[in-house]
């Protein structure tokens, strides 16, 4: 991994006798995108306050490009974009002056000031509304000047909740796309979000929260591998005589499941489609579809909670 | 545990924003309306009761702010309302609103400090006080210089400038206690109105309130009260039981600023000095006199805004 520009360490967050995040300890690397995910009340929100020095750390610790959100909170929030939940403006002004009030608190010189914010409108596709109150934009619209106000303070870290919340499907692939350009500009990511697969395709590396805790951690892939046990899942549907017991015979396949009228599911060690479109071919077979399951974050996470849960009650 | 970066960083930013927003809004144009209006009716019907004895009094501008008798409703008594209610007006959704519009976490997020913030938005309402209460002071003398054509002496124009700095102080204790419950309610309606019954309280039932209290702990002797006098003890806690609202401490201000040949606060004194009974006082005795009351109304507003800001300090930073 490259150098760590967030490091958590037992961060625990009280709430009088409540526990919101318990002593939680992760690292996140530079240009990463990363994902807080997981159910709301989980902690994701707390976590990101306590980054941001916008609410006190109980215990442990958590550096954010190696200052200290609570000694240093105006150092961190000069580096830092932040786009909160349901992100508002003010609404009797104008997308251009909500901008420019934004600039001079973060003391962008005023010769910069102008370019910076045109330059930013530009990327997330404001111009045209550049003048317009606020009060008329939509929602995806605010969360887009959010990410604007975030690409005009040139943060090195953009911390976004919930950045999909109430969009609509192409709004929210947008706004992926955007987040994506964050990262190629150099930019630290970390986003947290309730819909998991939403945000699957974006996030390099992700941390399951249940709880306040982090219950997983790690690529997808990685976190596939480690709930639902690695290999490969292959769907088969094809009709013929006696094909559960061809299929079982192929190499590499551990296991073969009817899931349904003359639907197979194979568990097997590698990525076993040719051999088992051979097998229905020469049993005589029609093979009808042939696909291998990606693993979902969905997935993951109900299989793990399925588990974790059978464990509690034993 | 020390924070390090200054606490007012950003706060330039805020105020010149808020300032701005006050002073341009609707709201404040509401208010100056209202405030104008009635300060130039009430000016108005000073100046036509007295253009008839205006060669005789000395004090000829002190009688545009408050004329002698309670005929007619004057400008004082207009001020005394319409003050907190501006400063309400400006002051009630100072903090939760921008809870409201969800735009508190992000602006927090940006490198400044609440501190900057608050007193940022303190000071933005108190600018646009002064502002609003110096032309209406403005408007006055200059109405009084067109109708009664006497040029206003120098001790006139030190008692009233000391009247219109007092009333911007007044104006500033409503203003920090309307945002002192901006920051401990989450919604502006609940905020303004429970300022405006504190207000009306205070104005309003306070004074009895005190009479009553004051009588309870310190039972009249009847040995003054057979004399057809108040017992010093009673008085006593009655004037101090009723000097906790700041309308008592503003009234005794303009009293002393306004009538220095009012009785009610000064004979005592004019005994202990000599001075001949009905004639008014210096400007620097009446300061003098004034001086306690100004000092209270100039530390309660600090006071109430130091709360306010240990509040908002504590605050969780949800939206």
């Amino acid at each position: 991994m490259s150098v760590p520009v967030i490091e958590a360490e037992r961060l625990t967050k009280r709430y009088g006798q409540a526990t919101a995040v318990d002593g939680i300890s992760f690292t996140i690397g530079r240009g990463e995108i990363f994902g807080l995910l997981g159910p709301n009340g989980a902690g994701k929100t707390t976590t990101i306050l306590m980054m941001l020095g916008l609410t006190e750390v109980t215990d442990g610790q958590v550096r954010v490009l190696g200052y200290d959100p609570v000694r240093e909170p105006l150092q961190v929030k000069t580096r830092v974009g932040y786009l909160p939940d349901a992100v508002g403006f003010y609404d009797h002004m104008s997308a251009l002056e909500n901008l420019r009030y934004t600039a001079a608190l973060i003391g962008i010189p005023p010769a910069e000031r102008e370019e910076r914010i045109r330059a930013a409108l530009e990327r997330v596709g404001l111009t045209a509304s550049t003048r317009k109150r606020v009060g008329t934009f939509s929602r995806g619209m605010r969360q887009r000047l959010g990410l604007a106000e975030i690409l005009m303070k040139r943060a090195e870290i953009a911390i976004l909740d919930e950045p999909t919340h109430g969009l609509d499907p192409q709004a929210t692939v947008e706004l992926l796309e955007m987040i994506r350009g964050l990262k190629r500009d150099g930019v630290t990511v970390l986003l947290s979000s309730h819909l998991l697969d939403r945000v699957q395709s974006v996030c390099d590396r992700v941390a399951l929260f249940q709880g306040g805790n982090i219950r997983l951690i790690g690529t997808v892939p990685e976190l596939a591998q480690q709930v639902l046990g690695g290999g490969y899942a292959v769907e088969v549907e094809a009709s013929g005589e006696g094909l559960a017991e061809r299929l079982g015979q192929v190499p590499g396949v551990r296991a073969v499941e009817g899931v349904g009228p003359e639907r197979f599911r194979l568990l097997a060690e590698s990525d076993v489609r040719p051999q088992a479109a051979a097998a229905v071919v020469s049993a005589g077979g029609q093979l009808r579809q042939l696909s291998v399951e990606n693993p979902s974050l969905e997935t993951i996470y109900n299989r793990y909670f399925e588990t974790a849960g059978v464990q509690h009650a034993a | 545990m020390r924070r390090e970066g200054s606490p007012w960083r950003g706060m330039n930013v805020v105020f010149f924003r808020e300032l701005f927003d006050h002073l341009t809004g609707p709201r404040m144009l509401v208010l100056q309306l209202l405030v104008v209006l009635f300060g130039a009716a009430t000016v108005y019907f000073a100046v036509e009761h007295m253009r008839d004895t205006a060669a005789q009094d000395p004090l000829l501008y002190l009688r545009l702010f408050a004329p002698p008798g309670q005929a007619t409703l004057s400008f004082v008594t207009v001020i005394t309302i319409l003050v907190p209610l501006m400063a309400i007006g400006l002051g009630f959704d100072a903090v939760n609103g921008e809870y409201n519009r969800r735009t508190m976490s992000r602006i927090l997020s940006q490198p400044l400090y609440r501190d900057a913030l608050l007193l940022g938005k303190f000071l933005a309402g108190l600018t646009t006080l002064a502002i609003t209460l110096t032309i209406l002071w403005l408007l006055v003398i200059g109405f009084g210089l067109i109708r009664l054509g006497v040029p206003p002496g120098l001790d006139e124009m030190l008692r009233s400038l000391v009247f219109l700095l007092i009333t911007i102080v007044y104006a500033g204790v409503w203003l920090a206690l309307a945002m002192l419950f901006s920051v401990l309610f989450r919604s502006p309606a609940t905020a303004a109105l429970v300022a405006l019954g504190v207000w009306l309280f205070l104005a309003l039932l306070w004074p009895a309130v005190a009479q009553m209290l004051g009588a309870m702990i310190s039972p009249p002797d009847v040995r003054f009260a057979a004399l057809g006098l108040q017992s010093p003890d009673t008085l006593a806690w009655q004037t101090a039981l009723s000097r906790i609202s700041p309308s008592t401490l503003y009234g005794e201000v303009v009293v002393a600023m306004l009538n220095p040949d009012a009785q009610s606060l000064t004979n005592l004194l004019a005994q202990f000095q000599g001075r001949l009974m009905g004639s008014p006082l210096p400007f620097g005795q009446s300061l003098l006199q004034a001086w306690p009351q100004m000092v209270t109304l100039i530390s309660s507003m600090i006071l109430l805004y130091v709360v306010s800001y240990v509040a908002f300090q504590r605050q969780e930073v949800r939206a």
